[in-house]
Order: C-alpha cells, then sequence, then structure tokens
C-alpha cells in the first residue's frame, strides 16, 4: 500500500482507539475528580466489562445482535455492582486517603486479575459483533485528468469499527449532559467542590462516592463491551487501557473532561499511528515518558485549567 | 541500654540466619539464599518508604537496571564479576540521581505515578532492545563467568553465604544509618516535612540522598540476583518487581530494621505454598496487600512495635 491510503488506516484504527480510550479516560477521570482516588484497577473494571460481556453473549446465544445488546446492559452494571461495594468494603474504611487507596487498589487488581484467571482462564476468547459488513474505502489520484477514485487493495473497515466511534460519542455526550443537566450530576459536583460542605447540606456524600466509584467502572466497562467483538476478552488485557487512560487523563488535566476527551482522541490517533509506522512499543515508551515529563514538569495538564 | 538491645536484635538475627543453613533442607537453603538477596532490595525500599515517607511504585526500575548493570557487560563484555558488579551498582546510583532528581519536583500522589511511569519506561526499553537483552525470555549468565577467586558462586554453600554478607551489610548499614544525624534528619521529614524545612533541614537534598542510597540498594540487589541465579530478564523490570518490595515492606513493617527481612520471608512462602494449589498465585499477593491497608497498615514488625516491644528499631 502506498503512504497515503496506509496513514489513513492508520488514523482510522487511532479513532477506534481513542473511541474506546475517551470512554475509559472519562471513567478514571468522574473518579479521581469527584473522589480524589487514583484507581489503579481501573484496568481490571475494563477486563471485567470484557469477561462479562462474553459471559451474557454465550449465555444468551442465538442472533449476535441479541448477545451484544444483552452485554451492553449486564456487563456494566455488573462491574459497577462490584466496583460500588468495592469502594464500600475497602475505600471508604481508608477514609478515601490518597496513598493509602493507590496501594489498596493495586491490591484489588491483583484480586480482580487472578480470580478471573482462576474461573474464566487462560484463553482468550471472542465476541461475535452484532453486525459486522467490509467497508472499501476510496481512494484518490491525481493526473492530467483531475481527480482519479479507485479502491485500493488493503483499505477498507468494518461497519461495526465505525459504530464503535458513533457510540463512544454519543456515550460521552450523555455523561455531560448527565454531569451537567441532571440533579444528581450537580450533587456529584457539589461533593467534588467541597464534600464537608456537601454533608452540611444533607448529600449523603458516602452514598455519593459509591455511586460514582461504581460509575467510573461502569464507564470501563461499557468501553470494553464495545472493543470485545473487535480484540478478545483475555484476563490480561487491562493493562493497555490502564495505562492509556492515566496518560490521557493526566495530559488532558485531571478531573477536566474536555480535557480528557481531547487528550483521548490525540493519544489514540497518535498511537495508532507510531504503532503502524514505528513499533508498538515506542509508542509506549514515550506515552509513559511524555506522563512522567507532563506531571513533573506541567502537573495541571497540557489542557487543564490552573488549580492550587 | 537502648543501642545495646539493637546490637542484640541485629545480631542474634544474623546468627539465625548464618545458621539456618546447617539446620535446613537443600530446598530451603536455596529459597533463603534467595530470599537474603531479595530482603536487600526491600532493606533498599524500606529506606526510602518506611523511614523517608516517600512511596515509589517504580522501584524495580533501580533493581533492573543494578540486575543488567551487571548482566550486560558481564554477557556482551566479558566483564569479571568485580567489574559486573561495581557497573551494576553505578548504573543503579546515576539512574536513581536522575529518576530523585526528576521526581522530586512532585510530592504525594504525582510522585507515585511519575516514578511508576519511569518504571514502565525503562521496563519497555529493555523490550524494545531486545536484541541485548532478549526481552522477556531473558539470557543465562554461563557458569564459567560465574567463578571469583576459585570460588565457584554456583555452589549453593557459597552462593547462600555470598547472599548473606550481602543482606548482613545491607542490613547493619541501615541499622547504622538511622541512628545518625543523617537518619534522625529522614525520620523528621516522614514525621513533619514542613517543621523539618522551618527548622533548616535541606529537605529536597535529604530525600535525594535517600533515592540515591535507596536506588543503590535495590542495584545492588538485582545485580546480586542476576550473578547469583545466573538469569537476567525484562520480568524483573515489570510493574510487578515495584509493587513486590511494597508487599515486603508493608507486611513485614515499614520503618522497622528488622522489617523487610519479615515480610519477604513470610510473602515468598505465601507465594511458594499457594502455588502449589493454584496457578493464579498473584490472588495471594493482591488479598495481602488489600488486608494489610486496611487492618494492620504498620505491618507485623510494627504491630510488634506497638503492642510489645516498643524499643524495636
Amino acid at each position: 500500500m502506498e503512504f497515503g491510503p496506509h496513514l489513513f488506516l492508520a488514523i482510522l484504527e487511532g479513532a477506534i482507539t481513542a473511541a474506546v480510550i475517551s470512554l475509559t479516560a472519562v471513567g478514571l477521570s468522574i473518579v479521581f475528580g469527584i473522589m480524589r482516588v487514583v484507581n489503579v484497577a481501573h484496568g481490571e473494571f475494563f477486563m471485567l466489562g470484557a469477561v462479562f460481556a462474553w459471559w451474557t453473549a454465550i449465555t444468551v446465544g442465538g442472533h449476535p445482535a441479541l448477545g451484544f445488546i444483552a452485554a451492553i446492559i449486564v456487563a456494566p452494571l455488573a462491574v459497577g455492582t462490584i466496583a460500588a461495594l468495592a469502594d464500600r468494603l475497602v475505600l471508604s474504611r481508608l477514609d478515601y486517603d490518597p496513598e493509602r487507596t493507590i496501594v489498596a487498589t493495586i491490591g484489588l487488581l491483583y484480586v480482580f486479575q487472578q480470580v478471573t484467571l482462576m474461573t474464566f482462564g487462560p484463553d482468550a476468547r471472542p465476541v461475535e459483533p452484532p453486525f459486522n459488513h467490509r467497508i472499501a474505502i476510496p481512494w484518490f489520484e491525481f493526473n492530467e485528468s483531475g481527480i482519479d477514485l479507485f479502491w485500493p487493495w488493503g483499505l477498507s473497515t468494518t461497519s461495526y469499527k465505525l459504530a464503535v466511534i458513533a457510540a463512544a460519542i454519543i456515550i460521552v455526550s450523555a455523561v455531560w449532559l448527565f454531569l451537567n443537566r441532571t440533579q444528581f450530576g450537580l450533587t456529584m459536583r457539589a461533593t467534588q467542590l467541597d464534600s464537608e460542605m456537601a454533608t452540611a447540606f444533607g448529600i449523603p456524600v458516602r452514598r455519593v462516592y459509591s455511586i460514582v466509584f461504581g460509575l467510573g467502572a461502569a464507564m470501563a466497562a461499557l468501553g470494553a463491551v464495545l472493543i470485545v467483538p473487535v480484540q478478545q476478552a483475555h484476563y490480561l488485557m487491562g493493562g493497555d487501557p490502564l495505562l492509556l487512560s492515566f496518560i490521557v487523563v493526566i495530559i488532558g488535566g485531571l478531573g477536566s473532561l474536555p480535557g480528557t476527551i481531547l487528550a483521548a482522541v490525540i493519544v489514540g490517533m497518535s498511537d495508532g499511528i507510531i504503532s503502524v509506522f514505528f513499533s508498538p512499543t515506542l509508542a509506549k515508551i514515550l506515552a509513559t515518558l511524555l506522563v512522567a515529563l507532563v506531571l513533573i514538569f506541567k502537573p495541571q495538564g497540557l489542557f487543564g485549567k490552573n488549580v492550587s | 541500654m537502648i543501642a545495646r538491645r539493637e546490637h542484640i536484635l541485629n545480631f542474634s538475627t544474623l546468627a539465625v540466619l548464618g545458621l539456618l543453613f546447617f539446620v535446613v533442607s537443600d530446598y530451603h537453603d536455596g529459597n533463603l539464599a534467595r530470599i537474603m538477596v531479595l530482603a536487600v532490595y526491600a532493606v533498599g525500599y524500606n529506606l526510602l518508604f518506611g523511614y523517608t515517607g516517600l512511596l515509589s511504585l517504580g522501584h524495580a526500575l533501580f533493581f533492573a537496571v543494578g540486575m543488567y548493570g551487571l548482566a550486560l557487560p558481564m554477557h556482551h563484555l566479558d566483564f569479571n564479576p568485580v567489574a559486573g558488579f561495581a557497573s551494576g551498582l553505578v548504573c543503579a546510583a546515576m539512574v536513581s540521581l536522575i529518576i530523585g532528581f526528576l521526581a522530586l519536583r512532585t510530592a504525594g500522589v504525582a510522585f507515585m505515578i511519575v516514578t511508576l511511569m519511569f518504571a514502565q519506561a525503562g521496563f519497555l526499553l529493555s523490550l524494545y532492545f531486545g536484541k541485548y537483552t532478549r526481552g522477556d525470555e531473558g539470557f543465562v549468565i554461563q557458569q564459567a563467568d560465574r567463578v571469583l577467586l576459585g570460588f565457584d558462586f554456583t555452589d549453593p554453600t557459597i552462593r547462600y553465604f555470598a547472599a548473606f554478607m550481602l543482606f548482613a551489610s545491607a542490613f547493619l548499614l541501615i541499622g547504622w544509618l538511622i541512628r545518625t544525624p543523617y537518619g534522625k534528619t529522614l525520620i523528621a521529614i516522614r514525621e513533619n516535612e514542613d517543621r523539618a524545612k522551618m527548622l533548616g533541614y535541606d529537605v529536597h537534598f535529604h530525600k535525594l540522598m535517600a533515592i540515591i542510597l535507596s536506588g543503590t540498594l535495590s542495584g545492588a540487589s538485582g545485580a546480586a540476583y542476576a550473578f547469583l541465579f545466573g538469569y537476567a530478564g525484562a520480568t524483573f523490570a515489570s510493574v510487578q518487581y515495584s509493587i513486590l518490595p511494597l508487599l515486603w515492606v508493608l507486611l513485614g513493617g515499614a520503618g522497622t530494621t528488622i522489617g523487610p527481612l519479615i515480610g519477604t520471608v513470610f510473602a515468598f512462602y505465601l507465594i511458594d505454598i499457594s502455588s502449589d494449589f493454584t496457578t493464579a498465585h498473584l490472588l495471594v499477593v493482591g488479598a495481602a496487600i488489600v488486608l494489610l491497608t486496611l487492618f494492620a497498615p504498620h505491618g507485623l514488625a510494627g504491630e510488634i512495635r506497638n503492642r510489645v516491644f516498643r524499643w524495636l528499631p
């Protein structure tokens, strides 16, 4: 393939990564923004989402679309419930002390991962996409008769991959509306600004925290359900989304939703492009170093507002 | 008086470790040699986490730099063991100087994430240069290269006492260090950084020195591990090896001299025994971390200190 179509394909793959990562990262960002908890187990909620999606799809059977629709409801609910329970049993008992919660979520990471290994097993398992049409993409060429369209071999995508991008945009917009236009969103933002004052006004802060933690985990699970027909469910799949969401949340500015989404697009695209043209390992090395340097030299993030 | 009790504790601990070699079976001798080398790693980690109050999530970087600092020149450039070990120490000290210099611009949660990210970059670099490091697969240091002054370090007895010497030096070094004014200042920084600063201590410099010392000890452990057990691989640079010293120190008791050894022994055998039952032995690591943060944040030695022996160093 020539350079142009090849680059376009890389951008398209990058856009899918960006779509999934923006969902996962928004979950991480909400949890950090409201609870001030750095959730190292976030990647495992992603993995659990994929595993529940596989399990639901197998249980429901029938047409792939039926299983998929069931999965998109069941998996985030199940993962959200597990996360809310983890919040009640572990995080709330640590009084949300930042350092101790990090250590505890590291422990939870291993617990979730290894319990999945014991039950789900070490194999990668696929989920069938609800619909899947190959779409060939035309490319253009300039010659003496003007612009010529042609269909280069290998330049194609599937309808499902495009649907993933669309779904991510819809879900992120819905979350934004939920946070900014509903009563519960207002409660959440009040808790974020001053949890003691919120308590004084009768907001059940502990319950809000549990719901927020569950919601954050459910976002990760939702991202996983969308990607699992493209990428198989595996007990170690949580590492990459965790790393990428960390990168996105830190570069985008901790707790800033628009910054997070912008950063997801940039990081997802560049990850796709560097992975295709150089090596995935190099892409990750550059990304991790970027995070460290951003935290050192510009802790409010590249797009974050300057908060003390 | 108090100092004498500490000496008795230190030397009886070492005496027990030395005598255990003649008591337990060959299998446990091998385990104990590994535990003592890894306990040096825990001792180094404890200096930073337990005594200075800085929680690093990236110590695997220092361990792996020490390991590769010894193994790569020995493998590719035919360094002798002494030069290899010196190279491991120098590399670890240099890397911890750079990381410390950069990471100390942040604090708290940001410090944890920065160290985690640098360690992850180091792990990925060891995969990226797989041509030399052979990545996850790793490489073996030949038995012929592991001989020094006629001593064959593949022999279990020599290996055990080499590990013992290394552990004893690290253990006594820290026992001495925390009684010096420098060590007391580190504890003051841990207890109340602002007050230490106000009293005129150069907090930044003390912390940087603590990172370099801690990183170099971790590197010494990595180099010794590669030399005594003849293998270097990228697994030792992975996140898991940053989490393990945290677990050992939490389990044994952060900020106690004997805690790292206790924690390493317990965690090693906990994982060893549980892997007889299940492949998911990391579950034990996870559950132990969660339970410790919830119910015993001071670890075993810390709980003993709180309840029985208040003088425990």
